[in-house]
């Protein structure tokens, strides 16, 4: 390339002040919305140690701990089950949304790092509203996490767990009928799980995003898991029913249904079977809006708490 | 000159700070601050650490609000108009802000993307704005085997992309070493005089500052002076930049070179 033509591609606006292009429309809306997501994605596969420990892990509680829990826990016919599943099939939309729950955190965990070598702040100036951005961020976060969530049924495919819909779901016009077309299990359950995976995505990602702005100290990622993931993952429905666990603690009952991870975990096991938990809808819609509007006012330059606790550093 | 074209060359000026305090709790971290960035200017604002360079920049760059005073990019009031002010600014903060693992040109395109421009023109932009700090050939590697200096000039050629016309550099040449900040602040002089931008350099190195810039002394969150820099030495009564800061600022301070 000629000079000429650098100093025409970098030019600065001829008049001081002068329109070099407008950020408005739909156009430039998406253009930003593309760029924010597609470099989400970019970094996961660049990170191959987290790519991988975040197959693993999932994978060691279904090989091992659901191979071993299996003979210990009896699951009786709950819905949306309709016969007696094995424990693995039991825990499987539990171990999706444990890999929603690490995910969000770690995108979390990464504002926080972001926060403090300038990256948010290099995403903050950009002219396009702070919702927008926040919420793009949030997308790029869900996306990294659904090729978690489908490498990991890939794999627990081979492993025989898939959904069995139970019988009168099947056939044209029921809940496998895609816009006419028939899609044949397993493949259905696939597809009616994916908007359950990115709604409760969405809601475990605007509460570690509220989190990152609100919590200072959360480099530690041992902390975090010691005082968010552990007591959000156990005290839910993801690795037992909530029955049992009236059985032996009315009150931790109460807790893990006030924890809107076990509406997630819900949410994503009748999905799965292409039924729709509808307290679990409700309960994720509620509270993806009010983490998400938390953290877009955590956020906000004028109310927001940056502004009352001096900002990041640097 | 009339008082309605004063407001109007004032009001285009890359950057003008009319007023503004801040304060965090009890700590006022700025007092009545007003400093004017020209257009085509390279203006130094010089400050040790700890005078409110920072917080100056995270109001500018709308961080956080600023709750006294206006603050103007080439007319636009950041708070009243904040996108048309950020269409406008280009920043390159203290601390490296590139994604180590992504290449030289995942990194600016991001970046074009962040300013709504789409995947072709984000490209042609990106090679022309890597061809004008030298390091076009390297376009596909990845920042992480970049230097220092190699990895500031790329921020450089990313805060180009959507066509500034004021930059701001947030000590630019901290950890650099001295062939590598001669470079930087080559470049950024050249893009100031060259392509009309308004420049605000922060930093704490005299140094870095040649006699034909213009020089904003900023201390305990106060400007002590904004001017040329021969007017700073007049204004102090001091042979030599160093001899006026801390006449100004009564420090003696060991890390001023």
């Amino acid at each position: 390339m000629s000079m000429d033509a650098v100093a025409e591609a970098v030019k600065t606006p001829s008049s001081p002040g002068g329109q070099a292009y407008s950020p408005h429309g739909f156009i430039a809306y998406f253009n930003c919305f593309r760029g924010i997501v597609w470099r989400e994605v970019l970094r996961f596969l660049h990170q191959r140690e987290r790519f991988l420990s975040a197959l693993v892990r999932p994978l060691v509680w279904l090989f091992i701990f659901a191979a071993g829990f299996r003979q210990v826990l009896g699951i009786s016919i709950i819905p949306p089950y309709e016969t007696y599943v094995l424990y693995e099939t039991y825990v499987t939309p539990g171990l999706l949304g444990m890999i929603l729950l690490f995910n969000a955190m770690q995108s979390s965990l990464s504002m926080v790092y972001d926060r403090e070598t300038g990256a948010m702040r290099t995403l903050l100036v950009s002219p396009f509203p702070r919702w927008f951005l926040l919420s793009s961020k949030l997308l790029g976060g869900v996306a990294v996490a659904l090729l978690q969530v489908y490498t990991f049924l890939l794999l627990a495919y081979f492993w025989e767990i898939e959904p069995d819909w139970p019988a009168w779901q099947i056939g044209v016009g029921q809940g496998d009928d895609f816009f006419g077309i028939t899609i044949p299990p397993p493949f259905n359950g696939y597809i009616t799980v994916l908007p359950a995976i990115v709604m409760s995505g969405l809601m475990l990602g605007a509460l570690a995003l509220f989190m990152s702005s609100v919590i200072r100290q959360l480099e530690n990622f041992a902390g975090v898991m010691n005082f968010v993931i552990f007591p959000m993952f156990f005290a839910s429905s993801a690795l037992y029913p909530l029955w049992k666990i009236r059985e032996s603690s009315p009150l931790l009952y109460e807790i893990c249904w006030f924890n809107p991870f076990t509406h997630a975990v819900e949410l994503i096991r009748f999905a799965f079977y292409g039924q729709l938990n509808v307290t679990a809808f409700f309960v994720v819609l509620g509270c993806l809006i009010f983490f998400l509007g938390a953290a877009i006012f955590a956020y906000n330059p004028s109310k927001g708490l940056i502004a009352r606790r001096g900002g990041p550093r640097g | 000159m009339d008082a309605s074209v004063k407001q109007m060359s004032q009001s285009l000026d890359a950057l003008n700070v009319r007023g503004v305090s801040h304060r965090f709790g009890k700590l006022r971290a700025l007092d009545d601050v007003s400093l004017s960035v020209p257009t085509g200017s390279f203006t130094v604002l010089l400050g040790l650490n700890g005078a409110g360079k920072s917080t100056l920049f995270s109001l500018v760059t709308r961080l956080y609000d600023n709750t006294s005073g206006t603050i103007s990019i080439l007319g636009r009031d950041v708070r009243r108009q904040p996108t048309a002010a950020l269409q406008r600014l280009g920043v390159v903060f203290q601390a490296r802000t590139l994604d180590a693992d992504l290449s030289l040109l995942q990194n600016l395109t991001y970046h074009a993307a962040l300013h709504g421009l789409g995947a072709s023109e984000s490209k042609r932009r990106s090679i022309a704005a890597l061809e004008l700090v030298g390091l076009s050939e390297r376009a596909g590697e990845k920042v992480r085997h970049l230097s220092g200096g190699q990895a500031r000039r790329v921020e450089i050629a990313r805060c180009m992309l959507h066509r500034p016309g004021l930059l701001l550099l947030d000590e630019p040449t901290v950890g650099l070493d001295i062939g590598s900040r001669e470079s930087v602040i080559s470049i950024v002089r050249e893009l100031a005089a060259t392509h009309g931008i308004g420049v605000l350099w922060a930093t704490h190195l005299i140094d870095e500052i040649e006699n034909t810039d213009r020089i904003v002394v900023l201390d305990k969150g106060k400007v002590l002076y904004a001017g040329t820099v021969p007017g700073l030495r007049e204004h102090a009564g001091a042979d030599s930049v160093s001899d006026a800061f801390r006449a100004l600022t009564g420090t003696t301070q060991p890390e001023l070179a």
